[in-house]
């Protein structure tokens, strides 16, 4: 940092003169250099920053769909306008060394460290405190997200610690399987459909499930990413906000088709998804009939709606039966 | 031989082995199902199929395996599962199902979505759903191309049935269910379609062997314009 001081010679020796007489005719070039890193970084992050916010920030995905969507977004922007600065810090500290301390430059000593770098202290305090600081900053900045956003999106497990504080929250089953999502109402009678159809300004709880391998449930533009275990539970929450198209699609490789297990839902308004949902319930009320009760798992033994893969009603998901060990197709039901 | 001749014989050698497992391992992979291709005797006419759905396909390196069948526009029956179809066209499928069937896993999948009318025709007679828990005959498979929300449940034969069909192509003289249904093919695209149910007996969740592999339980609409 200093043009006079904590060079070596040609030989890579310590220079003649001792660490102490060298610090006093340094100190006041090491902080010319250094006010003027600082000065040059500060002006370049903040013009990145208002720059990024303003017009890249309205335009980051996931969008702003839905609460956690939104949520999301904003956590995105904070975060890249923290990265930021650390970028535009090292590339300006390079650049500024690139050119002042450049080999052609005649008369500039290399600024190749030496005890008046190992022993500055107030680069080595500043240091530490900005990273700690960041890195605690970014770790309770990302715990107070995920708490106020209900989860933020994220499927919660069976028991979800945080919830929202809507009193009308509209319950979506979501059953992956080899290789389709399909999607029930329990409010409208239970009925299974294969379209994900949402009215606006309406929380949604999605209980996210599978009835054979694991899944996982990522709806894009709302934000929600949940995986689909069998025989679990998992909840993910979140407000819709806009009306409009998002995509479905499955996240955790999932067999032969994985990459065709996708689907595209909608968002409309609550009058156009009530007469969805109602017709849609008269028009498969006979079929739903025939589908399992509604439950928070989806048991391919009850009413049995099996397949006949799982014979005993124990348990779903021995080896015998999951590999279809059973001989033959079994008998159906009387 | 001297040093160099000997290294260069084995590694010669090694070339040749390795060439060789390459070769294997692409040629395993890379072999699809021949394109059926299906074309409208004018514009916009509609084109008639007739699939059939067998118990095991009776050649081939899985003979036993379920799968589907083609006939194409000659008349040949064709195991292939990738059929090329006009765009914006009505497809009228004839689909003689000579498996049996059982309960579905999901219910779901007993009902009939996507088609012209909302329904089709179970040996003549129109249904919309099939309760596949009651009767003998369950659901065998189904013919679902989800980007398309199409899906039909094709009825299995009665599981007392004793002249069932051994070996493919099977003639209508076997025991049989004739599903008919259409539907409007949309804009140019490859669409995938699958069984939904798990038929792939002895793999997992039933979803493997004949679920897995292109040209047996899945294939692909591949729509021009």
């Amino acid at each position: 940092m200093s043009e006079t001081s904590g060079t070596t010679d040609d030989q890579g020796t310590e220079p003649a003169s001792s660490a102490s007489d060298a610090s006093a005719p340094a100190a006041g070039g090491q902080t010319r250099h250094m006010w003027r890193i600082v000065t040059i970084w500060l002006v370049l992050a903040i013009i990145a920053d208002v720059l990024f916010y303003t017009l890249v920030g309205p335009h980051v995905p996931p969008g702003t769909m839905t609460s956690s969507a939104s949520d999301n977004q904003f956590d995105f922007n904070i975060l890249l306008m923290v990265a930021l600065p650390v970028l535009v810090a090292v590339w300006v500290y390079l650049a500024y060394c690139i050119i002042t301390w450049r080999a052609s430059r005649a008369g500039v000593p290399e600024p190749v460290g030496g005890p008046a770098a190992r022993t500055n202290l107030g680069v080595q305090v500043g240091w530490i405190v900005t990273t700690t600081v960041l890195v605690l900053g970014l770790f309770i900045f990302g715990t107070v997200r995920l708490i106020t956003g209900a989860g933020s999106g994220g499927g919660e497990g069976p028991n979800p610690i945080w919830t929202p504080t809507s009193a009308h929250i509209l319950p979506v089953q979501v059953i992956g399987q080899q290789w389709k999502f399909t999607y029930r109402y329990p409010t409208f009678g239970g009925f299974e459909t294969s379209q994900l159809v949402l009215p606006v300004d309406t929380t949604i709880e999605f209980h996210v499930t599978s009835l054979d391998v694991i899944h996982s449930f990522w709806a894009y533009q709302l934000s929600v990413k949940a995986d689909a275990n069998p025989g679990q539970d998992n909840v993910a929450f979140t407000t819709t906000r806009q009306t409009g198209n998002f995509t479905v699609r499955c996240s955790e490789l999932c067999g032969i088709w994985h990459g065709a297990m996708f689907n595209y839902g909608r968002v409309e308004s609550k009058s156009s998804f009530e007469d969805w949902a109602t017709s849609t319930q008269q028009l498969t009320a006979k079929n739903t009939a025939l589908l399992p009760p509604y439950a928070l798992t989806y048991t391919p033994d009850a009413n049995n709606a099996d397949g006949g893969y799982y014979p005993d009603n124990v348990d779903p998901y021995s080896n015998a039966e999951v590999y279809g060990a059973t001989p033959g197709k079994p008998t159906p039901p009387a | 031989m001297s040093f160099g001749g000997r290294l260069t014989a084995v590694l010669g050698l090694l070339v040749v082995v390795i060439g060789f497992a390459v070769w294997g391992v692409i040629s395993f992979l890379l072999p699809q199902p021949s394109t059926v291709v299906f074309t409208a005797s004018s514009p916009g006419a509609p084109i008639d199929m007739t699939v059939q759905t067998v118990p095991a396909i009776g050649f081939g390196f899985q003979p036993v395996w379920v799968s589907y069948l083609v006939q194409n526009q000659q008349g040949q029956w064709i195991h292939s599962t990738v059929w090329q179809l006009p765009a914006h066209t009505r497809i009228n499928v004839t689909l003689d199902q000579y498996d049996s069937g059982s309960p579905l896993r999901n219910q779901n999948w007993g009902r009939v979505q996507g088609t012209i009318g909302g329904h089709a025709l179970y040996n003549g007679k129109p249904f919309s759903y099939y309760d596949s828990n009651t009767g003998n005959n369950g659901v065998g498979h189904t013919f679902t191309v989800p980007a398309l929300n199409l899906s039909v449940p094709l009825i299995g034969v009665n599981g007392n049935a004793t002249n069932t069909c051994g070996a493919a192509p099977c003639t209508t003289n076997f025991a049989h269910n004739t599903m008919k249904f259409s539907f409007v093919t949309p804009g140019a695209g490859s669409y995938n379609w699958q069984c939904f149910v798990p038929c792939g007996g002895g793999y997992l969740y039933g979803n493997g062997g004949p679920m897995s592999t292109l040209g047996y339980m899945g294939g692909f609409l591949d729509v021009v314009a």
